[in-house]
């Protein structure tokens, strides 16, 4: 990948920037704008509504034509803001999503950084929105943005547990951290997805793992949605309680940029689904550009089935919210430390006894 | 010097009169120990109206589209209650198709009360879905009233001794037709809500209020009921002719939690949805024929007196204290309003919840601020 | 241990029951309508915009006794014997200069009140919803179809008129009483202090 940009632009430190900016150019900012859209949509038709019809066919161009509202607006800073802190905020939510899609391998020739440590960094990575969330919490001066950015601190922590777990089952069976790699082990038909077992190889233990696989997988799902603060899991911005939570206070543009990493994160934590269980961008039912004899299409077709579980992913976490209550501050935590981890824990065992079968 | 100890105050947060989950313009004073509640203060007023005082320069007529604006999700029922204190005052016996088509309204009203009520109380617990489906069957019900008298929300529409309108040629269809349609939907509402294991872990056990505070603070309605007294002022004390059809009242019976808890007042009003639908579904038949302006007085000019009349409303007693003069303006009047009865009980059952517990026992008691503050 | 279970396939259980609830009504039709574009029609007795039509009018205040909240403001003049003021549609002879009606729609609570009491049937609710304006006098609608000037000028004509007829009273009674003192002719102003 990164060889053909040098190639065109003749600098290394040119191609690399360029690479790095291409999913945020080529991908988030469109999945953004259409997600917003989708979401919209989506629960419009959930409540039998319409939802916006206005801005193009359809309202197609909603999502723009609130940018550009949103562009128009005034910045407001509050007085009593702690002001350094408050305009840092959004920027470090963002970088937390974005930085996470270094490691999403997209298709088998676009990956940002094809790092050993790939799930390992993503885990990490992505605990930096906690800070910008607690900093944009803190830095309001508000009270309900203060009690918002404490309860998302403590529940992205806490969900990482299960999260990290999961991922460990799936280190465990695959052998790997790349998520590179796990995406190669998964190839060619649907089978072998982890999510039926397919990492684990052969025979009787791959049934045997699919159950304990689809438990793995509910259980990261959950947490994911946890750790992106969307429905059951928004209590951080919990409308009906705190208004707006962590964000009450931000206008303008850079509440936009606090929009734009919720839908990033979105899009990211079902792409890490994706990767461990559902066969990265490995199509189901094997490549037309291998029956066809093309080449150059299989990594199109790649990119095209990756993107297309994630925006999946990204529609049930839709599904979710438009569907479900809130839960409450204390049942997030007892939904973490009593239900997911133990059941984290048991899976794992049981999935390593089997895989030594 | 004293020893020094480390000093630990309160949060005091403010919550309202600008807040999505107040139901309006009510304003509270939380004092918390991080998140947990110590002291709720409601604070209200901001919607006052004088509506009592204002009475007192209106003719009784004229009092009725005021009364729309108490509990403006009940209108119906706020203008029944005052109908029958002024019918009572001067003894006006009225039709029996008047009769017939009051406790029609009266009903309706109540199902689209208590799916205010309910899609409200999805929204605070998180659930925005609900909040729809409930609105949409309730436009169907006040399409009907729209068709009836004209107006969607402030009726004016049952005059002291009798009606604005005779009924539509077509409201009899629309509406059997309605109680066709929204049978499954109270279904469809248990399944997405009702039954809902996030729903009812947030609202059982949450909020109880036990029978003996509710009687002492005078709480009525769904949520006395909720606390398991069987009190419901159609079958204790029955007026217009609500003795003639056959109901039950739901009471809480700490089916997910404890009686008592925010469920039990959800799933009350829920049942009482279905009741309300029998009372429809028997008075619609039997509406007698008649003259709905034939027991109209001329001038409304009760004799000298006072009366207390009391209805039950969607959310609970609505009394009409009115003194007469003799004259055509109510001397005095006074409402008992059961919004602002049943917020009386928040500071005693919020105590020691979250905030979020908070919102969720609010919306539970089914306030609204017209009514609050008058 | 039972309750444990129960309760994680409870919370999945009821979470698929949800889902599949949502899921279908993504395939029912919406309810709601492209308000500006497509307008529900309004039943037949749809309460909005008041109207009246003045022509009908007999300026008898009753509707302006009848509202709550005082947002008609009817001003009369009385007709001279020799003016024609024409009938209402109902046969009733007209015998008042209606010189002000005005509707402050802006108060109006739309009870219809005044609509009941009118005897020539000449203020009805219409269905028209849409009247919002930038500036609240312009909800201020005046239904009297006299200029100023014609107004001015049946006040004019009435005073002269009552003038003259206090005036021949004045007379008829100061012949017809010798010795006795004649009564004070009565103000002709009296009953149009307010109209201004």
């Amino acid at each position: 990948m990164y060889d053909i940009l040098t190639n065109i632009f003749g600098n290394q430190i040119v191609a690399y920037i360029i690479g790095a900016a291409l999913p945020l150019f080529v991908w988030i900012l469109p999945f953004v704008l259409f997600a917003v859209l989708g979401e919209r949509k989506v629960s419009a038709h959930m409540q039998d509504r319409l939802g916006p019809m206005r801005v193009g066919y359809h309202g197609i161009l909603q999502t723009v034509a609130d940018l550009l509202k949103l562009l128009q607006k005034e910045d407001i800073v509050t007085p009593a803001a702690d002001r350094k802190l408050f305009n840092l905020a959004p920027y470090i939510v963002f970088l937390g999503s974005y930085a996470a899609f270094a490691a999403i391998p997209f298709s088998s020739i676009y990956i940002g950084s094809g790092i050993e440590v790939g799930i390992f960094y993503i885990l990490a990575v992505s605990s930096f929105v906690v800070v910008g969330i607690l900093m944009g919490g803190w830095a309001s001066d508000n009270k309900y943005s203060l009690l918002g950015a404490m309860r998302s601190a403590a529940q992205i922590v806490s969900y990482e547990i299960p999260t990290a777990i999961v991922v460990l089952t799936l280190v465990m069976l695959t052998g790997t951290l790349n998520l590179n790699t796990i995406s190669q082990q998964q190839t060619a038909y649907f089978w072998n997805w982890n999510i039926l077992g397919g990492a684990a190889g052969s025979g009787i233990t791959q049934i045997l793992l699919i159950p304990f696989m689809v438990i793995a997988f509910v259980i990261l799902f959950i947490s994911t949605l946890a750790e992106v603060n969307r429905t059951p899991f928004d209590i951080p911005e919990a409308e009906s309680e705190l208004v707006a939570g962590f964000h009450t206070e931000y206008s303008g543009m850079k509440f936009a940029m606090f929009f734009l990493s919720e839908y990033a994160n979105m899009f990211a934590v079902s792409a890490i689904v994706v990767t461990l269980f559902f066969g990265g961008y490995q199509s189901p039912f094997g490549y037309l550009g291998n029956s066809l004899g093309i080449p150059w299409l299989i990594p199109v077709e790649q990119l095209f089935w990756f993107l297309a579980k994630g925006v999946f992913f990204v529609f049930v976490q839709m599904w979710l919210r438009w569907t479900l209550p809130r839960l409450r501050v204390d049942q997030l935590m007892t939904v973490c430390w009593k239900y997911l981890i133990p059941y984290a824990v048991f899976n794992l065992l049981i999935v390593g006894i089997i895989s030594l079968l | 010097m004293e020893t020094k100890t480390l000093k630990t105050e309160e949060l005091i947060l403010n919550m309202g009169p600008q807040h999505p989950s107040t139901h309006g313009v009510l304003r509270l004073e939380l004092e918390l120990e991080g998140e947990l509640i110590v002291n709720v203060k409601p604070h209200i007023g901001y919607l006052h109206r004088c509506f009592e005082k204002h009475a007192e320069a209106m003719t009784y007529p004229q009092v009725v589209p005021y009364t729309d604006r108490m509990d403006y999700l009940a209108s119906m029922s706020n203008n029944l209650g005052y109908a029958i204190a002024v019918e009572r005052l001067m003894g006006i016996k009225v039709p029996e198709r008047v009769e017939y088509i009051r406790v029609i309204m009266a009903e309706l009203q109540r199902i689209a009360s208590h799916l205010v009520a309910l899609g409200t109380y999805g929204v605070d617990i998180g659930a925005f879905t609900p909040f729809l489906y409930c609105f949409r069957d309730r436009e169907k019900i006040l399409s009907l009233f729209e068709m009836t008298c004209g107006a969607r929300l402030l009726y004016n529409y049952i005059w002291v001794g009798g009606l604005s309108h005779d009924i539509h040629p077509d409201f009899v269809r629309l509406t059997k037709e309605f109680v066709e349609y929204f049978r499954p939907k109270i279904v469809e509402l248990n399944e997405l809500l009702s039954f809902n294991k996030i729903f009812i872990e947030r609202t059982a056990n949450i909020g109880i209020l036990p029978l003996d505070t509710a009687i002492n603070y005078g709480v009525t309605g769904p949520m006395l009921r909720a606390s398991g007294l069987k009190w419901d002022l159609r079958k204790n004390d029955p007026y217009s002719i609500y003795d003639r059809f056959d109901f039950d009242i739901p009471v809480g019976e700490g089916e997910k939690g404890t009686v008592g808890d925010s469920w039990d007042r959800y799933f009350v009003r829920v049942q009482e949805m279905e009741q309300s639908l029998r009372i429809v579904e028997q008075a619609i038949d039997q509406i007698p024929e008649g003259n709905v302006h034939e027991a109209v007085p001329k001038r409304v000019k009760p004799p000298k007196g006072s009366i207390y009349s009391r209805v039950e409303n969607p959310k609970g007693e609505l009394g009409f204290f009115i003194i007469s003069d003799g004259s055509v303006n109510p001397f005095r009047m006074k409402v008992r309003g059961p919004s602002f009865v049943n917020l009386s009980v928040l500071n005693e059952i919020s105590k020691g919840h979250l905030v979020a517990d908070l919102i969720a026992i609010l919306g539970s008691t089914d306030i609204v601020l017209g009514e609050v503050d008058r | 241990m039972k309750k444990y279970l129960k309760n994680t396939w409870d919370g999945i259980w009821t979470v698929l029951i949800g889902m599949k609830v949502t899921f279908k009504h993504l395939f029912v039709p919406a309810v709601t309508i492209q308000y500006p574009d497509v307008k529900l029609p309004l039943p037949e007795r749809a309460r909005n915009r008041l109207y009246v039509n003045i022509d009908d009018c007999i300026g008898c205040l009753q509707c302006e006794r009848a509202c709550p909240v005082d947002c008609i403001h009817i001003d009369t003049v009385k007709g001279l014997p020799t003016d024609d003021l024409g009938t209402t549609s109902n046969g009733k002879k007209k015998a008042l200069w209606v010189t002000k009606f005005e509707i402050d729609i802006a108060k109006c609570c739309y009870c219809s009140l005044c609509v009941y009491p009118c005897p020539t049937e000449c203020i009805y609710m219409t269905d028209v919803y849409e009247f919002s304006e930038y500036k609240r006098q312009d909800l201020i609608y005046n239904f009297s179809t006299l200029t100023p000037n014609e107004v001015e000028q049946k006040k004019i004509n009435y005073e002269k008129f009552m003038a003259e007829k206090a005036a021949a009273k004045a007379k008829a009674a100061a012949e017809k009483a010798a010795a006795a003192k004649a009564k004070p002719p009565v103000d002709p102003n009296k009953n149009n202090q307010k109209s201004e």
